[in-house]
């Protein structure tokens, strides 16, 4: 009997079992940010146990809050700060070098096919889009990462999603992430890894990749997970150069991170997403999905473009493109936060930058802010705002606010009409 | 071990999110005793009065996928500062459940029969829950009647709650 890609990773990290089912994980990668970690090191601290177990395996940033907004959120960044120094962790990502975690982390090379990451925060099943079996756990999880390197795990059930077809025009994966999480429902893959696979998977950039997995835990998923293959070692060539003597080589070293055509699955759903539309969610749970035609003309308050679903240079420059020469709507504010100081002058150096300022777009440092009503675009009571975001929870932007998750493209042009739209109206 | 016996705060609805359960705007504090008077603060359900209605409960019976989005565990410890140290419901979030039992409290499964019978038979009536964890049994009285309800709970959130949780049973293992 085959197995699944979890299941290989599983097998290969697997310490101990200590009960029926437990599965005791050693860890490759253990990435901590300014929110969920200080709590974390306090305690750790107070037990007298303020070690870590690899300096080098951990990655830490500031990416919630930042610049710090308060006294509270300069305390959260100071504890982390300290700590990093005080245990030699290199790479701490502060003021002026930091970005939202699930940006930056890829994008230094820290994830690698075959890993095991953990993070305290939900949106680690980002980091499957390598190949990787990432998973977002919660504080006390983290700390025994920390200091020990290993994190329990309930053996997940796999579902495999097969995507046929091809995108048209105005499409893109943040509208087939929407459309499979209303398939499965917000509890449809609770417990369970999502697989992202078929042609159009292949077909996609990692930036896509990780759009898809991002939105795995909104159906409850552990980690999304796509297969490693040459745009995943083109991706990270330049941090594996020296491991392999050509990208062949590479890819046929990573392509053990696959699961085998017999592996069991606990569901198999297969679509063919060439009629697919652009789609937009309502409500407030991110199962709750129609189409953008079903959902033209809903007014909105704010429009935002970032975050760790939707916030990389491919994401601009889909929204750039439909936002070019043009002006916003008067009765909208628009706001875009690059994700990671490389993607801002990415930007820059594009043009991106200038198209959203002329348009009308107010341009943030890269943070997390906005998204869960943090800072840098928090709404007020009875607003809605059309988002790039990941979750559309009854406050989750601000107390009493609307949100609809959108692709970077339906959101720009949602801006220039001050209603949701279509962005094919707006592309040349 | 942490107090499993006392009042119950019936939740119905499904899929009662982090967010609801303490929103991110309090996520800057760092103790987890700041979080007390905000809990279920964003809770979209008719008539429910997070002031008053949290007072001396203990267990908070719901429906299914609670505590699903952010891997928060402000959200366990938002309820552990109020003294709620149990929830039952059909069925958790991975994450909200195992930071639950990595805090030594207890995210109880129950069939979606049990759960209707008691939403069906106490919800509005004065009801307390005490669990023992020995012999996995839930004991539910209200106005002078009682029964008991049989519950499974795996051997390692078993022993996570009688270590009082996932630090100091992995210090001593790893």
């Amino acid at each position: 009997m085959g197995k699944t890609l979890a299941e290989k990773i599983f097998d290969a990290h697997r310490v101990d079992m200590p009960f029926p089912d437990t599965h005791v994980l050693k860890l490759d990668r253990v990435f901590c940010h300014e929110i969920t970690t200080p709590i974390a090191i306090t305690d750790l601290m107070a037990r007298g146990m303020d070690r870590v177990f690899d300096p080098t395996k951990i990655k830490a940033v500031i990416d919630h809050v930042t610049p710090a907004k308060d006294s509270k959120t300069a305390e959260q960044g100071k504890i982390l700060r300290d700590w990093a120094k005080r245990h030699n962790i290199k790479d701490f990502f502060d003021v002026g070098k930091n970005g939202v975690c699930h940006a930056i982390f890829p994008e230094k090379g820290f994830v690698r096919p075959g890993f095991t990451v953990i993070m305290g925060d939900s949106h680690t099943c980002t980091h499957g889009a390598f190949g990787a079996f990432a998973a977002g756990v919660g504080t006390t999880d983290l700390e025994v990462g920390i200091l020990k390197g290993v994190c329990a795990f309930h053996f997940p059930k796999t579902i495999k999603i097969v995507l046929n077809g091809e995108m048209k025009p105005g499409v893109y994966a943040k509208d087939v992430i929407l459309f499979i999480i209303k398939e499965l429902t917000v509890n449809g893959a609770t417990n369970m890894v999502i697989e992202f696979t078929g042609p159009v998977v292949d077909a996609m950039s990692m930036e896509s990749r990780m759009t898809l997995c991002n939105m795995a835990i909104e159906a409850g998923g552990t980690s999304g997970v796509c297969y490693p293959d040459m745009t995943t070692v083109e991706y990270l060539w330049d941090f594996i150069k020296d491991e392999f003597s050509s990208k062949e080589e590479a890819l046929k070293e990573y392509s053990k991170w696959k699961s085998d055509d017999d592996a069991v699955y606990e569901k198999v759903c297969e679509y063919d997403i060439t009629a697919l539309e652009p789609m937009v969610t309502f409500g407030s749970k991110p199962d709750q999905v129609k189409t953008v035609k079903e959902m033209t003309g809903t007014k909105v308050d704010q429009i935002y473009i970032g975050s760790c679903t939707n916030g990389r240079i491919e994401d601009l420059r889909e929204a750039a493109s439909v936002l070019k020469g043009n002006k916003i709507s008067e009765d909208v504010r628009g706001i875009v936060s690059p994700a990671t100081p490389a993607i801002y002058s990415q930007a820059l150096k594009e043009g991106i930058i200038e198209i959203f300022q002329d348009a009308g777009f107010c341009v943030t440092n890269p943070t997390c802010g906005a998204c869960l009503g943090m800072s840098n675009g928090v709404l007020a009571n009875g607003e809605v705002c059309a988002s790039t975001t990941n979750r559309n929870f009854n406050g989750r932007m601000g107390k009493g606010g609307m949100v609809h998750l959108m692709s970077p493209a339906t959101a720009a042009a949602t801006a220039l009409e001050g209603k949701i739209v279509n962005s094919n109206l707006y592309k040349s | 071990m942490k107090n499993f016996s006392g009042k119950v705060l019936f939740l119905d609805r499904s899929d009662i999110n982090t967010d609801e359960i303490i929103p991110a705007k309090y996520l800057t504090e760092i103790t987890k005793e700041a979080l007390t008077p905000y809990l279920l603060e964003d809770l979209s359900l008719p008539s429910f009065n997070n002031k008053e209605d949290i007072k001396d409960k203990v267990v908070i019976v719901t429906r299914e996928n609670f505590g699903c989005g952010s891997s928060r565990e402000h959200a366990p410890w938002a309820l552990e500062v109020n003294g709620i140290n149990v929830v039952i419901a059909e069925n958790f979030a991975r994450i909200f459940r195992q930071n639950m039992y990595n805090c030594g409290m207890m995210a109880i499964e129950l069939s979606n029969e049990k759960i209707a019978h008691l939403f069906d038979t106490y919800a509005g009536k004065n009801t307390s829950i005490t669990i023992d964890i020995e012999n996995d049994k839930i004991i539910v009285s209200s106005e002078g009647a009682s029964e008991e309800i049989d519950f499974k709970v795996g051997e390692f959130d078993k022993t996570l709650v009688l270590e009082g949780g996932w630090v100091g049973y992995a210090d001593k293992k790893y």
